[in-house]
């Protein structure tokens, strides 16, 4: 429980403080309001009272309910503080340190635990800190303080006392081990279910196609049967719960009561009076005692979430990127080159490289294509530019310098990077298109119109409700996927970069559009320097130089008709894609 | 945005229609939850009933604990009575001296005695004899007047009425004094009696089966002389312990053992009865939530298979699984904890206040008042913690979604140097989630204290009125207690009937997403009689289509008149940009949607008169998308055939994967997972392996991805092409060697199908088709 305390901050600790000795008060007027009521029934059942003293009394009852809901009010107010402060702080924590890792450890996590994490981890934590807190002070505070009051009343009550609360613990620790462990086989299993629903959903085509409808339904009722059947089993079991504690709390007042008449009727007279107002104390008390037990109990029951769940949060927190920032800030006379002196790279972790030994040079201007099968290392050849990856061995210089050197942002500055899986943020088409800091002011209006037209996109723009202000859904959803990979080519341009990184990006355009965009973008950016990867002959058999890959390799470097003179891998890429005589008609 | 689990703004738009209908679905669940209810019901009443009978037992036990007065009242007045009736004449009978003619005579007669007291007496004889009198004898004469004497069986010695003479003469007995000290100085007197004499005064009293002796009650005096303040109860029953026993026995508390057995027996009989009912009435519950939320599911999964195509082309895939778990899961969390609980509640509640009226208006308005305050400040303070709760859903969505999207896009903001945007939209919805975080857990976390409190008030308030009313004698004190535990009980389900009925609104709200599915229009059925059928084993492979008319929906016409003669084992490319509607013509060739006129014309038979199964029995489709399920190899492969382990390695051996299946850890055992263990190639071979198995007479083949490596590529077009001989195939080609050697060339453009021909035709066409293909070629 400990680690969950390592986050707070100084001045939650004060608020801390501020909680404990207000729950302290709250708990010390609430051992005292039976006394007043004591003394009130007392008052009312004796005969020849006076008002005033049951006004006085039930007033001081009054303060004192008072008093507690004040200090209540006030604890709830810095409960509520600390827990969102906590979790906003967490997750303001955890999401920079995502923010600032590096592509090894986005993999590492993978995108969808990492969500998780910054969203249902927080929040469970969250829960049981606004929940557990108050809880966890309050519920010794009061049991120490009300066996205190209770402790040399009675010998016999006091061991029954003990002997009921021991019960109590024994029944919800044999419950616990029935159960937690089932709870995380239902959590796999609503997972099932869920997959299995997703399977059906987005494979329905393919049912229908093997009439497997019956099939699926099946498998389905399967699962599905067993996920109820498992919750069932829970169920019923936590059903004893509660109807268990209520017994308990209620046996253990019949039994102080019903042991107590025959503790009087056996005792002198003098003590008997002595004897059965103990006994009323006693039991209210004694309640008070159980109470904080099964607080204590269903804090044990909340924690091992909560405790997973922060242990996968700081699992994130505690992991560093090995990115660091340069000091460099980018301000170079050459610009547009990049050269590899012999760059190697291997997975952390890893034994095979996945890069050995590449060298190569582009110059100002210069369109560079990468070609080779998946696994060949093409697209992790192009992370390494913008530092997404940092190289094992040798160096990749940009403008003459090291890439480690560069300031960040700074070397980011020189390039215009376009992914593989177009990702466009859920705003406008004008905000996504500007996105970013290049170093060089806000992008106008004229370079978002330039990039659009560019990249061949005005023409579909133009038809959307709003056109350029026209706002994506999450994911770009409501554009085609070609569309999407066309606007996140004009923010490369838009961008107005030295370098274009273009990792696979133009697959998913049609032969027509992808061909006029690069022609298109060979007129608009004279001096800028290409690097493409590429599956298709079409898009790179002009580019000035083409850097065969295979198994992380350099296997050929040229142009296209010597590659295909002189380079088997690519006249076997070739071949596969396009027909001799069309090879031999470019 | 997946809605978040139990929003409590989520408001159904038909409440009592939806859960009318949820109810009449429940069937035979709902003779489970009728006695749930009944229990819950029964329990609430039980713990109106135990409270009571506590205090019953608070009651007796203080009764346990009371000295009997009115024994302890009887015995004081047998004692003053004795005081009073016998002490006179016991007194007179002592002190008569035996005077007669011959005790004169003798004394007289008796030389010893002087002469001059001799005098005395006999001035005395003439006159009345009384005590003060005699006192006044000299002792020589005195002596002789005083024999032993024996009174009502009691001798008394001469000596001892000498000395009852000589107390007695001393002062002056008052057997009626008041006075505290008269009443102390008085049982002094009457302990320095003569035993005999005292014998003489207090009889022996017998009550209640136990005789108090003389001597008891004398002692019985002298205790009770000692108390200083009567007003001081403990300070009496200190004194009360020296008290001789047989007083003791007779004043002592008597402890309605037998009472208090019985109520105990009777608490022990309720809390053991509502504890069972609690029991029963849950688990009941329980099955009646599971088994409902299952058939929830299992409708679902079996209409989805019901519902034509066209339905899933509005419903997003993320829309009905948010109904299939997050909104069943939401109905079967609220049935089970809210709709006894809701019950229980609203019992207790109405129990509780129509027993306080029953008991007394008066009480029952002064209990009912004083937490109107409360309860109005609760409902202020629930209404706002409501808004805060929506507004902290909402923030929560919303920085969920920038989380999503900072995360997925993690490279884009890196090489655009968009940190700082990020995390200043960040850092301003996460404050956004704080504000409303701690606004909506401040408000509800009021909750419990304000319920506190508004207990304790009304329980001062009622113990205030009720000693009034007792005061003025129109109540008893019973009637407070009651009240008392009335207050209690009538706060506390106030909470749980809030809760309850937010619970019910999300049951309906989330009932009612999923009712929408049930009403979804399914596909007709298909009855045998109006159907033909065509047996895949004896279909040739020829097809026809003429003049086919397709729209998605009636506003735009997709395919507006395409008429084309396919001959068995040819091969149709269908060619097109991105997005031109290619997967239109899988559609309509798989019935997945029906042709609005024109027919396609299956070896012979329209495909209006097959049935939508024997259609798909006609195909065999391999699609783009590898749809590869969580299971092993071997049930993906067989997929819902009967291929024998020896027919799927021959499968997997025909598309060259089967090694790579023997290099994995179980072979064909091997549970697929989506975790990218298997390349995107290796999925495409295992559906083509699965397409294989099912040799069907027609084909349909979605051609090569973009990221599939060259070599695999290679081994998946060699698969390919074994699949497609013998059969005719249409294919969304993507290779010129495919398209090249078509039969015929389907091109297709905004989901119409412009340009049909061979590939030299098309060409030489110079449309739309040749520009597609040349501009591979272009500078």
């Amino acid at each position: 429980m400990f680690k969950l305390l390592k986050n707070f901050k100084k001045i939650d600790f004060l608020y801390l403080l501020i909680i404990t000795a207000l729950i302290f008060f709250q708990v010390y007027l609430d051992l005292k309001l039976p006394d007043y009521m004591s003394s009130i029934t007392v008052l009312v059942k004796t005969e020849g009272s006076k008002m005033s003293d049951i006004l006085s009394e039930g007033g001081k009852m009054l303060l004192c309910a008072g008093g507690s809901l004040l200090s209540a009010i006030v604890v709830s107010y810095f409960t509520s503080l600390v827990s969102a402060r906590y979790s906003r702080n967490l997750r303001e924590k955890l999401f920079k340190n995502v923010e600032s890792f590096g592509m090894e450890q986005m993999k590492q996590f993978s995108t969808g635990s990492l969500i998780t994490r910054t969203t249902n981890d927080i929040t469970n934590v969250q829960m049981f800190i606004s929940m557990g807190m108050q809880m966890l002070i309050k519920a010794p505070i009061t049991a120490v303080w009300a066996i205190m009051k209770i402790l040399n009343k009675n010998l016999t009550w006091s061991i029954m006392t003990g002997g009921f609360v021991i019960a109590l613990l024994v029944i919800i620790a044999i419950l616990m081990s029935l159960v937690l462990p089932k709870f995380k086989i239902i959590q796999k299993l609503v997972d099932k279910v869920n997959s299995l629903m997703r399977e059906e959903l987005t494979g329905i085509r393919v049912v229908r196609a093997f009439n497997a409808e019956k099939y699926q339904e099946d498998k389905f009722e399967k699962i599905n049967d067993e996920l109820t059947n498992t919750n069932l089993y829970t169920q019923t079991r936590m059903s004893i719960m509660s109807p268990v504690m209520y017994l308990i709390m209620n046996l253990l007042t019949l039994e102080i009561y019903f042991l107590g008449a025959g503790l009087i009727e056996n005792a002198a007279l003098g003590s008997k009076i002595g004897l059965f107002s103990d006994m009323v104390v006693f039991s209210s008390y004694a309640m008070q005692v159980i109470m904080s037990f099964l607080m204590l109990a269903v804090i044990f029951i909340m924690y091992p979430r909560a405790s997973i769940s922060m242990d996968r949060i700081e699992e994130v927190i505690n992991t560093k990127s090995k990115i660091t920032d340069g000091k460099f800030l980018g301000t170079t006379k050459k610009k547009g080159e990049i050269e590899f002196k012999k760059v190697s790279f291997k997975y952390p972790d890893a034994d095979e490289y996945v890069l050995k030994d590449i060298s190569f040079k582009a110059k100002k201007g210069e369109t560079i294509a990468f070609i080779g099968s998946t696994g060949s290392g093409k697209s992790t050849l192009l992370n390494l530019i913008p530092r997404f990856y940092d190289v094992t061995e040798g160096e990749v210089l940009v403008d003459g310098v090291d890439v480690k050197d560069y300031k960040l942002s700074s070397l980011h500055n020189k390039l215009g990077y376009v992914s593989q899986k177009a990702m466009m943020f859920g705003t406008s088409i004008e905000n996504n298109i500007s996105y970013g800091d290049n170093g060089k002011g806000k992008i106008t209006n004229k370079k978002i119109k330039d990039a659009l037209n560019v990249s061949e996109s005005e023409e579909f723009v133009s038809k959307l409700k709003g056109e350029e202000s026209f706002v994506l859904a999450e994911g770009a959803t409501n554009v085609s996927g070609g569309q999407k990979q066309r606007l996140s080519i004009a923010r490369a341009i838009a961008r107005d970069p030295e370098i274009y990184l273009f990792d696979d990006t133009f697959s998913a355009l049609d032969y027509k559009t992808d061909a006029k965009l690069r022609s298109n973008l060979k007129k608009y950016t004279k001096d800028a320097t290409i690097l493409i990867v590429a599956q298709r002959i079409g898009t790179i058999m002009n580019a000035d130089k083409i850097i065969v890959l295979d198994d992380g390799k350099v296997v050929g470097m040229g142009r296209h008709k010597d590659l295909l003179k002189n380079c088997p891998v690519y006249k076997e890429i070739a071949y596969s894609q396009l027909g001799k005589e069309e090879l031999e008609n470019a | 945005m997946p809605r978040h689990r139990g929003n409590p703004n989520d408001k159904p738009k038909d409440l009592k229609g939806t859960l009318k209908r949820l109810f009449t679905s429940l069937k035979d669940l709902r003779k489970y939850m009728y006695i749930a209810i009944v229990l819950a019901f029964l329990g609430s009443i039980l713990s109106i009933i135990g409270p009571n009978k506590i205090s019953d037992l608070t009651d007796t036990i203080s009764d346990g604990i009371m000295i009997d007065n009115k024994a302890l009242k009887n015995i004081s007045t047998n004692i003053e009575n004795d005081l009073k009736t016998n002490a006179p004449s016991v007194s007179q009978e002592v002190l008569t001296p035996d005077i007669n003619n011959d005790t004169i005579r003798n004394i007289m007669a008796n030389n010893d005695i002087p002469a001059e007291d001799k005098a005395k007496l006999s001035s005395l004889a003439s006159g009345n004899v009384d005590a003060s009198s005699i006192t006044n004898l000299p002792d020589s004469i005195k002596n002789l007047l005083y024999n032993d004497k024996e009174i009502k069986g009691i001798k008394v010695s001469k000596e001892d009425r000498l000395k009852f003479l000589e107390i007695s003469s001393a002062i002056n007995i008052n057997a009626n004094a008041k006075s505290n000290s008269d009443i102390q100085k008085l049982i002094k007197l009457v302990d320095s009696y003569p035993e005999s004499v005292k014998k003489l005064i207090f009889d022996d009293y017998k009550y209640k089966g136990i005789k108090i002796t003389s001597d008891d009650k004398i002692k019985f005096l002298s205790v009770m002389s000692t108390v200083k303040d009567y007003n001081d109860g403990t300070a009496i029953y200190k004194t009360l312990d020296k008290l001789p026993k047989s007083i003791k026995e007779v004043i002592k508390p008597e402890m309605n053992m037998k009472k208090i057995k019985s109520i105990s027996l009777f608490l022990l009989i309720i809390y053991a009865l509502s504890a069972v009912f609690n029991f029963t009435q849950s688990i009941l519950m329980a099955k009646v939530s599971n088994e409902y939320t299952k058939r929830l599911r299992d409708k679902i999964s079996d209409k989805l298979n019901r519902l034509p195509l066209r339905y899933f082309d509005n419903v997003s895939v993320g829309e009905i699984l948010s109904r299939t778990t997050n909104d069943i899961d939401t109905i079967g969390q609220a049935m089970y904890q809210s709709m006894s609980q809701l019950v229980g509640a609203v019992t207790l509640f109405v129990a509780s206040i129509i027993m306080m009226f029953a008991t007394n208006g008066l009480m029952a308005l002064a209990a009912i008042l004083s937490s109107l305050v409360g309860f109005i400040l609760m409902f202020i303070i629930m209404f706002k913690s409501q808004k805060y709760f929506s507004m902290r859903q909402k923030a929560l969505g919303k920085l969920n979604g920038d989380i999503e999207e900072a995360y997925s896009l993690h490279n884009i903001i890196k090489a655009y140097n968009g940190e700082k945007i990020e995390e200043e939209k960040f850092d301003k919805l996460n404050n956004e989630v704080y504000d409303a975080n701690r606004k909506s857990q401040f408000l509800s976390g009021l909750m419990p204290p304000i319920m506190g409190f508004i207990g304790n008030f009304s329980y001062v308030a009622v113990c205030v009125v009720g000693a009034y009313l007792a005061m003025k004698g129109s109540i008893t004190f019973g009637v407070i207690v009651a009240f008392m535990i009335y207050a209690r009980l009538f706060t506390n389900p106030l909470n749980q009937i809030a809760q309850g009925t937010t619970s019910i609104q999300q049951i309906a709200a989330s009932s009612e997403r999923v009712f929408e599915i049930f009403d979804a229009k399914e596909m007709d059925d298909e009855k045998d009689d109006d159907f033909e059928y065509l047996n895949p084993k004896d279909a040739k492979g020829n097809i026809e289509f003429k003049h086919v008319k397709f729209s998605y929906d009636s506003s735009r016409v997709i395919i507006k008149d395409f008429s084309a003669k396919v001959k068995a084992g040819s091969k149709i490319a269908i060619v097109g940009p991105t997005g031109a509607g290619k997967t239109t013509m899988v559609n309509l060739l798989m019935k997945f949607y029906n042709i609005d006129s024109g027919d396609i014309v299956i070896d012979g038979h329209s495909i209006n008169k097959l049935k939508r199964k024997n259609v798909h029995d006609l195909f065999t489709m391999v699609l783009q998308d590898t749809w590869l399920f969580e299971d092993t190899i071997r049930n993906n492969v067989k997929y819902n055939t009967d291929a024998t382990d020896e027919e799927i390695w021959k499968a997997l051996e025909a598309v060259e994967v089967d090694h790579y299946v023997k290099t994995l850890p179980d072979s064909l055992d091997y549970v697929l997972k989506d975790n990218g263990e298997i390349s995107i190639g290796q999925k495409q071979l295992l559906t083509i392996a699965r397409g294989m198995l099912k040799n069907a007479p027609f084909l349909i083949l979605d051609e090569a991805t973009s990221s599939v490596d060259t070599r695999t590529e290679e081994i998946v077009q060699k698969a390919m092409d074994k699949l497609m001989e013998g059969k005719t195939s249409f294919i969304i080609a993507h290779r010129l060697s495919t398209i090249k050697n078509a039969d015929l060339i389907l091109v297709m453009k905004d989901g119409d199908i412009i340009e049909k021909g061979t590939h030299e035709s098309l060409l030489k066409k110079k449309g739309f088709y040749a520009d597609l293909y040349n501009s591979q070629f272009k500078k």
